[in-house]
């Protein structure tokens, strides 16, 4: 026998005793969880389905499965750098080719959800970012940017879409924030609760959907429809995100977990 | 929030009362009085040879064993006789008894036995009807001629399916053509109508849309969702009498992505919709199954390949459907049109169907009981031309 690597040993006594504790980041994948809705000329999403094959029935008398269909992109989901033209030269940058380094990483959790139930438009700005870093200090390099709006707890409801006649509300950064945490602060990627990195009016801005631009130009990733960042503290999470191995996949979606201290 | 209109009391320990179609046997040239009967015709046959008119249908003459022919014939009649039968070993007619008959003298030549509506008596003129029965087979109506007869009589509720009162399932209502079929069966007097909203949906869709509309209730649904569909239908809880199914996805070209989508809604969709819906209806004494066909499935379309694909594909699952639900007295109607004047068919030029036409022909289909309904000059056009000569009509679509 034998023995294991004291680290994980350590990790894995860590669990067992919930010195480190397991928190689930990731909605349920069902039929009804909301997909983005694009601009009616664009080629839209498709939203997850599940047909039963069998259930202890006569198409399979002791075993229940169920062929399921979705899009790249339906659910708590992971965006590779190719799924924006911006990151479309990025090496290894489909789902299939990503080092499995990358699918354990730090975390810091951002909190936006006093701003972002105040403002459902809310755009985090590089100004914003450099107050936070004042109060709660500097971002550490290659961390996941997690941004806590708990948009989450709208799940269920149409306001988790937040779709007006002018389209969809939710809050997300700007292309200032985007840049200072790709080139300065060297982040992992971006992960958010709400269907996409980007603010929900951000085809509008100035330089259109910076979040997608700016993270996959630069080979970063994107993590979205996260829930119980709530449950996460500032600093100190580690993130566990494997997207599916899918030939030449723009993402997929996943099961997120973060490892924390229990204490 | 709507109420379900008042139910009639029942013995809630009562068992429960088996429903029974009348009988089905019929001979191949009955077969053929029914199909023409299904879209609303009323034909006899009548011999090539010597110009006689022949009824009951026949195989051949019954004069000179000529060969017979389909013709559309003048509605008028004369009320002979009637009689009233008390007692049948049938056991839908035993349900319905009394029953009324009479003679007629057609003005088209025969005399034939027609079902009676209640105010026609010896002597009075009648409009006559081929009207299909609750088994899907051709039978003669008489209705009073001129005026409005009143179509709340007992026997000829029979033959149509009751809108009033009645509780109503559209797919799709938040299509142009779902949104006007509301509007019409709501008009029509219709008890309780669920109007089906797919989603996605704006903040304000379940609240603003029927706003204004009593007995009109959204629903999430959405027929590319199994689990959706069953929940909706599991909402609507007490019994259902109609489904209309409106919904469609319509997209020329030749992307794969929307063609899977048409496939998901005109077929994969028809199946779950009818699938899930059938036991309510049959449970029901007037259950109907309304679906919108795009005349497009007749001969597939240039431009529209891939939709007339999938709509040729819902037309053959809806014969099939129709034939599965005659046996538990449950009508099918299609309602055949062409380009209808919404967001669906921008790229077409007119002539198109408005949706409240198409809407108006849906009450009427189910007043009439009427299988098969063509709106619009270029539905009704091109059936014709179908049914004149398919392999000429398939190359004239496709040139």
């Amino acid at each position: 026998m034998t023995a294991l690597d004291p680290t994980l040993s350590g990790l894995i006594a860590g669990i067992a005793t919930q010195r480190i504790r397991t928190v689930d980041l990731t909605n349920i994948l069902s039929p009804d969880f909301p997909v983005i809705v694009l601009p009616a000329e664009f080629g839209q999403c498709e939203p997850f389905r599940m047909e039963t094959v069998s259930r202890y029935d006569g198409n399979g008398p002791a075993w229940y499965w169920n062929n399921i269909s979705m899009n790249e992109h339906t659910g708590t989901h992971f965006d590779a750098p190719a799924h924006w033209i911006t990151g479309r030269d990025v090496p290894n940058g489909t789902v299939d080719a990503i080092s499995p380094d990358d699918f354990i990483h730090p975390a810091v959790v951002i909190d936006i959800s006093n701003e972002a139930a105040a403002d459902e438009d809310f755009i985090v700005t590089r100004a914003f970012l450099e107050a936070w870093e004042a109060a709660h200090g500097t971002i550490p390099p290659r961390h996941w940017i997690l941004l806590r709006s708990d948009w989450s707890k709208r799940v269920g409801t149409l306001a988790y879409l937040n779709l007006k006649d002018d389209g969809a509300h939710s809050p997300g950064p700007d292309a200032g924030a985007m840049r200072f945490l790709v080139q300065e602060r060297d982040c992992v990627g971006l992960g958010v609760e709400t269907v996409g990195t980007d603010a929900g009016q951000a085809s509008h801005f100035a330089e259109p959907l910076p979040a997608h631009s700016i993270l996959h130009g630069h080979g970063r990733f994107g993590l979205q429809c996260l829930t119980n960042l709530d449950q996460l503290p500032t600093f100190g999470a580690v993130i566990v995100a494997m997207p599916l191995k899918i030939k030449g996949g723009s993402g997929s979606p996943l099961r997120v977990m973060a490892l924390v201290s229990g204490h | 929030m709507s109420q379900h209109p008042p139910r009639d009391k029942r013995d809630p320990l009562a068992r429960r009362k088996e429903r029974h179609t009348p009988p089905g046997l019929r001979s191949s040239a009955l077969h053929a009085l029914s199909a023409r009967a299904a879209a609303g015709r009323f034909v006899l046959q009548s011999c090539q040879d010597c110009g006689a008119m022949t009824y009951p249908p026949r195989d051949a003459c019954p004069q000179c064993w000529g060969e017979l022919v389909w013709q559309d014939q003048a509605r008028g009649a004369l009320v002979l006789c009637e009689t009233t039968i008390r007692a049948t070993t049938d056991l839908y007619f035993r349900d319905h008894l009394p029953w009324r008959m009479g003679k007629l003298a057609l003005d088209a030549g025969p005399t034939a036995l027609a079902h009676l509506h209640a105010d026609l008596k010896p002597g009075d003129r009648a409009e006559m009807h081929l009207m299909l029965d609750k088994g899907g087979n051709a039978a003669l109506f008489a209705l009073p001629a001129g005026g409005r007869p009143d179509m709340d009589d007992r026997q000829w509720r029979e033959f149509t399916v009751p809108v009033k009162d009645r509780i109503v399932l559209v797919s799709d209502a938040r299509s142009a053509v779902g949104r006007a079929v509301v509007k019409a069966l709501h008009s029509a007097g219709a008890g309780l109508i669920f109007a089906g909203m797919a989603p996605p949906a704006r903040a304000a869709d379940l609240t603003d849309e029927w706003a204004g509309l009593d007995r009109v209730q959204t629903l999430p649904f959405d027929i590319t969702d199994s689990s959706l569909v069953a929940e909706g239908i599991s909402k609507i809880a007490g019994p259902l009498d109609i489904v209309i199914n409106t919904a469609r996805f319509v997209r020329g070209g030749r992307n794969l992505v929307d063609q899977k989508r048409m496939m998901d809604i005109a077929v994969l969709g028809f199946m779950r919709l009818s699938g899930a819906c059938a036991p309510m209806l049959a449970g029901r004494p007037a259950g109907a199954f309304v679906d919108l066909v795009s005349i497009q499935a007749l001969a597939g379309e240039v431009g529209f390949a891939g939709y007339a694909a999938a709509e040729a594909a819902h037309l053959s699952l809806l014969q099939s459907f129709r034939h599965d639900m005659r046996a538990q007295g449950v009508r099918v109607l299609s309602i055949f049109s062409g380009p209808s004047d919404d967001e669906d068919y921008q790229s077409v030029p007119p002539p198109k169907v408005a949706p409240a036409r198409l809407a108006r022909e849906v009450v009427e289909a189910l007043r009439m009981g009427r299988e098969i309904s063509c709106v619009g000059e270029v539905a009704s056009d091109a059936m014709e031309r179908w049914l004149a000569d398919p392999a000429l009509f398939v190359r004239e679509k496709n040139l």
